[in-house]
């Protein structure tokens, strides 16, 4: 299951982490950010051990979403080693956005 | 409330429409003008018609055919769908509801044609005010656009900034609005990690974000909207069965990519309605 994060975890569940992170920036009236959840939580199901994902509500976490230049939802970012690899945007298919995640 | 909506009038919309019709279905075409082919002047390979045909001449066939079936027609341009979870498509004029949708709304429309406009994508360049416009409360919201589809996105963004201007980007503007607009054209969009200048010929515009929303809505707009997957073309993206990853909604012709063919339009048309004839039959 997708973890959610906060401003005060972000450093401790993201950066910090040993595993790839998947971050998906999203808000609950963005209908193509709901449509996006099931799909990443097939990656993290496909890429078990391999990748988690995170989830920051844009609503609550302005801060974040501040912080990481979101203009536009859903933004999906992928985090290894604390380093932001890859930025996404939009709704696309599981196989797209692994392929545009460059996993 | 009808069985089905289709929206558009082309070859894929119409021949939906009557095979709905013949499954004795409840249906409603609702188009807005001639489509591609109203500019098309010959047909030369379309089956069964040996002299040539022009475009509109074929598509006047079409709805007389429609019409004779039993098909209700009614000229009007959609500007949302909303399901929740029974489908309402909004009009210019009206509201009908639904229980599924088939977008066949044809190639969709071209966007802004600017220097620096594929540099901002995703950087200060939105295609949906309801995703993105919470993120720039307060800002400086330029919108591009000239009709009702305009207005339908300018509501929704005047719920987050009243730093509002419209750019028409040279088109005639067919609605009225309290912002301020801007006419000429764009010439170009400038900014450093993120789109901040709209450039006309004789003026340059700070902003903190340009809503795209030109002409009319094409089915990649509404499916944009409801969470439909896209492709990297903005084609919609559908299943065997012709519909897109929302329960319900179905795509057909030149809106999904393939071959933009009438022969094609067609077929999709037709294949759509036996799955959603089964699709309604399971509800
Ligand atoms: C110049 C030209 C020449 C062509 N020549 C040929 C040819 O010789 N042979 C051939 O097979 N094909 C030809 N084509 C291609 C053919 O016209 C298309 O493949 C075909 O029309 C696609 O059908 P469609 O039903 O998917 O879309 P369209 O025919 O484009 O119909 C789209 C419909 O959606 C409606 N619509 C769009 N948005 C909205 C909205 N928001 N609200 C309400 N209604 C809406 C439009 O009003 C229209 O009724 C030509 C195309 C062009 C442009």
């Amino acid at each position: 299951m997708p973890i959610k994060v906060t401003t005060e975890t972000f450093k401790k569940d993201v950066l910090e982490s040993e595993v790839p992170v998947i971050v998906d920036f999203w808000a609950q009236w963005c209908r193509p950010c709901l449509m996006l959840a099931p799909v990443l939580e097939e990656v993290e199901k496909d890429l078990a051990g391999k990748v988690i994902v995170a989830k920051v509500n844009v609503d609550e976490e302005g801060y974040l979403a501040n912080q990481y230049r979101i203009s536009s939802i859903p933004t999906v970012l992928l985090f290894e080693n604390g380093q932001l690899k890859t930025q996404v945007i939009g709704l696309m298919r599981k196989e797209d956005l692994i392929k545009r995640l460059g996993l | 409330m009808y069985d089905a909506i289709v929206i558009g009038g082309g070859p894929a919309g119409t021949t939906a429409a009557i095979y709905l019709q013949r499954f004795k279905k409840s249906v409603l075409l609702i188009m807005k003008d001639a489509g591609a082919l109203g500019k098309t002047k010959h047909i030369d390979n379309y089956y069964g018609f040996e002299e040539t045909i022009t475009g509109p001449e074929l598509l006047k066939r079409g709805h007389a055919q429609a019409r004779r079936l039993g098909v209700e027609i009614v000229n009007d341009e959609v500007l949302s769908i909303d399901n929740s979870p029974e489908y309402t498509v909004k009009t210019i004029k009206s509201e009908y509801k639904s229980k599924v949708v088939l977008l066949a709304t044809g190639k969709s429309q071209a966007t802004l044609k600017v220097k620096g406009f594929n540099d901002f994508i995703g950087k200060g360049i939105s295609y949906c005010a309801i995703c993105d416009g919470f993120i720039y409360r307060d800002k400086k919201i330029g919108l591009v656009g000239n009709k009702e589809f305009m207005l339908e996105e300018l509501e929704i963004l005047k719920n987050f900034s009243k730093d509002i201007t419209i750019f028409t980007d040279g088109m005639d503007l067919e609605a009225d609005v309290e912002e301020k607009v801007v006419r000429e054209k764009i010439l170009e969009l400038k900014g450093e990690n993120t789109v901040s200048k709209v450039v006309t010929k004789s003026d340059e515009y700070d902003i903190d974000v340009l809503f795209i929303a030109i002409g009319s809505p094409s089915a990649s707009d509404f499916a944009l909207r409801m969470g439909a997957f896209l492709d990297e073309k903005n084609n919609v993206i559908v299943d065997k069965l012709f519909m897109t990853n929302v329960p319900g909604l179905f795509a057909a012709g030149d809106t999904i990519g393939g071959l933009l063919q009438i022969v094609k339009a067609t077929s999709d048309g037709a294949q759509a309605t036996v799955s959603i004839n089964r699709y309604i039959k399971n509800l």
